[in-house]
């Protein structure tokens, strides 16, 4: 019983709170993204709306990995290039040398002299950002076809009484178009969930990088843990924890959409209906 | 080094061929060009070879889950669960680890932890479970007619199969499948990040790429070119599943034909 509550191990766990956390903030965030980038598309005004559809159309026509390795260090050297030019506005020599990234010192991010835990934090919240910008480009196309799904009689309805475009927009599209956009929502959660051991790669260590370290035997004859090579069946936890959490939420999303379409006139709410009669 | 010596000594690197050391400094956009697009080589070929092979055991698993037998039906339901369910990450390394524990327990197990065969092996199953997903949708969408003319016409069993159910089961599935197509394309990146080991460096596009873009401290160059490499691909791709289709609709009127649409749905 004492080896599974080594320090180590509690970290384990604890990684497993990362990566709820990690979709807890990173769903909202994807969706403030999604949402902007599905208004600056049908917007009227035209740089503005190639941006949106540039946006959506670039992160999803590339491997996302690659991005998620790109995001990752090209967000941080903007944050620190930004912090330069603002801190050290006297310091003359070029930023790229070579090989090296210089920046001066009271630009770095986070400062050299800041605790562990600042590190670890700004890790994670560089991740929860790259997380939001490559899965707020899916979500950007779902509300975008959502939003254009609407019955184009509503909108019009909505111009005959006078509402202002934005009027129309707030209070009588967005209202509507969650029902269309819930399936397409959904299926984005269930690869978000998937995605997340990716965290692995942007170096936050989390249940991947513990899973690893755990099931490792070192070396065979200097070892801290009591056991051959386990990582087989701390990655098969691992599978079985995915699995779990992906029927858990396959289940949820069923019931979701089945209050969603009580009641409609679609087919499925027609189903719902036959079915109790 | 002009850039055609640069391209005679790491064109073939990835495969082990050429110039045994990486450039370690002065990287040209040439030496970048020239090794992520060696690398290319093993995404073609996991790719390539996971498709051919998973579009048979996708065949196979789309008819099992069909079939009304339970024997026959839920260990092909349960497969498709298992594969669909989990990320392809987590896979890559159970798959990576469950083989590296199986090796000392049989030589026959050795190839399996070189990247070349396991990943193959996970990549095979996986897209196998997503495509006979979609195989096991556009089963279930055949129009009844179409079976109804095929008991009209005597046929059964096997022959119904291979001449009705199945040619227009691929019709109906084909635009999903191109997308499942270009995903796996896009997922081979996952391998040399995943526990399987890029002996003597030899790996793959995504590979090259992180190499220079961490000696460089630049991702804004590499990752670019990966990315122009991967449109090119998807590009190839959708021009030859795009051949296919017009093939499988060939005795369709021109206007019923349907277009494939690139939706992709990311990781998997």
């Amino acid at each position: 019983m004492c080896y599974l509550t080594t320090g180590k191990h509690l970290a384990f766990y604890g990684a497993f709170g990362t990566v709820l956390l990690l979709l807890a903030v990173t769903a909202p965030a994807a969706m403030i993204f999604g949402f902007g980038g599905a208004m600056a598309a049908r917007s009227r005004v035209l740089p503005l709306s190639w941006l949106g559809r540039g946006y959506i159309a670039i992160v999803r026509g590339v491997p996302d990995i690659a991005f998620f390795l790109f995001f990752v260090i090209a967000l941080d050297q903007g944050i620190e290039y930004l912090r330069h030019k603002i801190k050290c506005p006297d310091w003359d020599e070029p930023i790229r040398q070579g090989s090296d990234f210089i920046v001066c010192q009271a630009a770095k991010m986070p400062l050299g002299n800041s605790p562990q835990w600042i590190h670890e934090a700004y890790g994670f919240s560089l991740a929860v950002l790259t997380f939001a910008i490559v899965f707020g480009a899916f979500a950007a196309n779902v509300l975008y076809g959502a939003m254009r799904a609407v019955p184009r009689a509503q909108l019009e309805t909505a111009e005959a009484y006078g509402m202002s475009p934005r009027q129309t927009f707030w209070r009588v599209l967005v209202p509507q178009m969650w029902v269309y956009a819930l399936p397409g929502l959904g299926n984005l959660w269930m690869v978000l969930i998937k995605a997340t051991p990716l965290l692995f790669l942007l170096g936050v260590e989390d249940i991947v990088y513990w899973a690893r370290d755990l099931g490792g035997a070192k070396t065979p004859r200097f070892t801290d843990y009591p056991h051959p090579d386990w990582r087989m069946w701390y990655f098969l936890a691992l599978l079985v924890f995915y699995l779990c959490f992906t029927r858990l939420s396959e289940i949820a999303l069923d019931r979701i959409m089945r209050r969603l379409t009580h009641g409609q006139a679609t087919a499925g709410g027609e189903a719902q209906r036959k079915a109790l009669t | 080094m002009t850039c055609w010596e640069t391209v005679q000594a790491y064109g073939l690197r990835s495969l082990g061929i050429g110039e045994r050391l990486l450039p370690r400094s002065d990287f040209t956009l040439c030496d970048q060009f020239t090794l992520i697009g060696s690398g290319m080589i093993w995404n073609v070929y996991f790719g390539f070879f996971a498709l051919v092979s998973g579009f048979l055991l996708a065949t196979a698993l789309a008819v099992a889950k069909a079939n009304p037998n339970p024997w026959l039906r839920k260990p092909a339901e349960w497969f498709i669960f298992l594969f669909r369910g989990s990320p392809l990450f987590i896979q890559f390394f159970f798959g990576y680890f469950l083989f590296l524990s199986l090796k000392s327990v049989h030589p026959f197990f050795d190839a399996f932890t070189s990247a070349w065969l396991g990943a193959l092996v996970v990549l095979f199953f996986n897209t196998s479970a997503y495509s006979a997903e979609i195989f096991y949708g556009a089963l279930q969408s055949i129009p009844k007619g179409d079976t109804e003319a095929a008991d009209a016409y005597g046929l059964s069993g096997w022959h119904r199969f291979k001449r009705v159910i199945w040619p227009t089961m691929l019709r109906l599935a084909w635009p999903a499948y191109t997308n499942e197509a270009i995903f796996l394309f896009h997922a081979t990146t996952l391998v040399f990040f995943t526990g399987f080991p890029a002996l003597q460096q030899r790996g793959d596009a995504l590979y090259y790429a992180s190499y220079f873009a961490d000696k460089t401290f630049n991702p804004f160059i590499p990752y670019p070119i990966l990315a122009m490499y991967f449109v090119m691909l998807t590009l190839v791709i959708i021009g030859v599943f795009g051949l296919i289709n017009r093939r499988l609709n060939k005795h369709l009127p021109q206007t019923q034909i349907r277009k494939i649409r690139l939706r992709p749905n990311l990781i998997r």
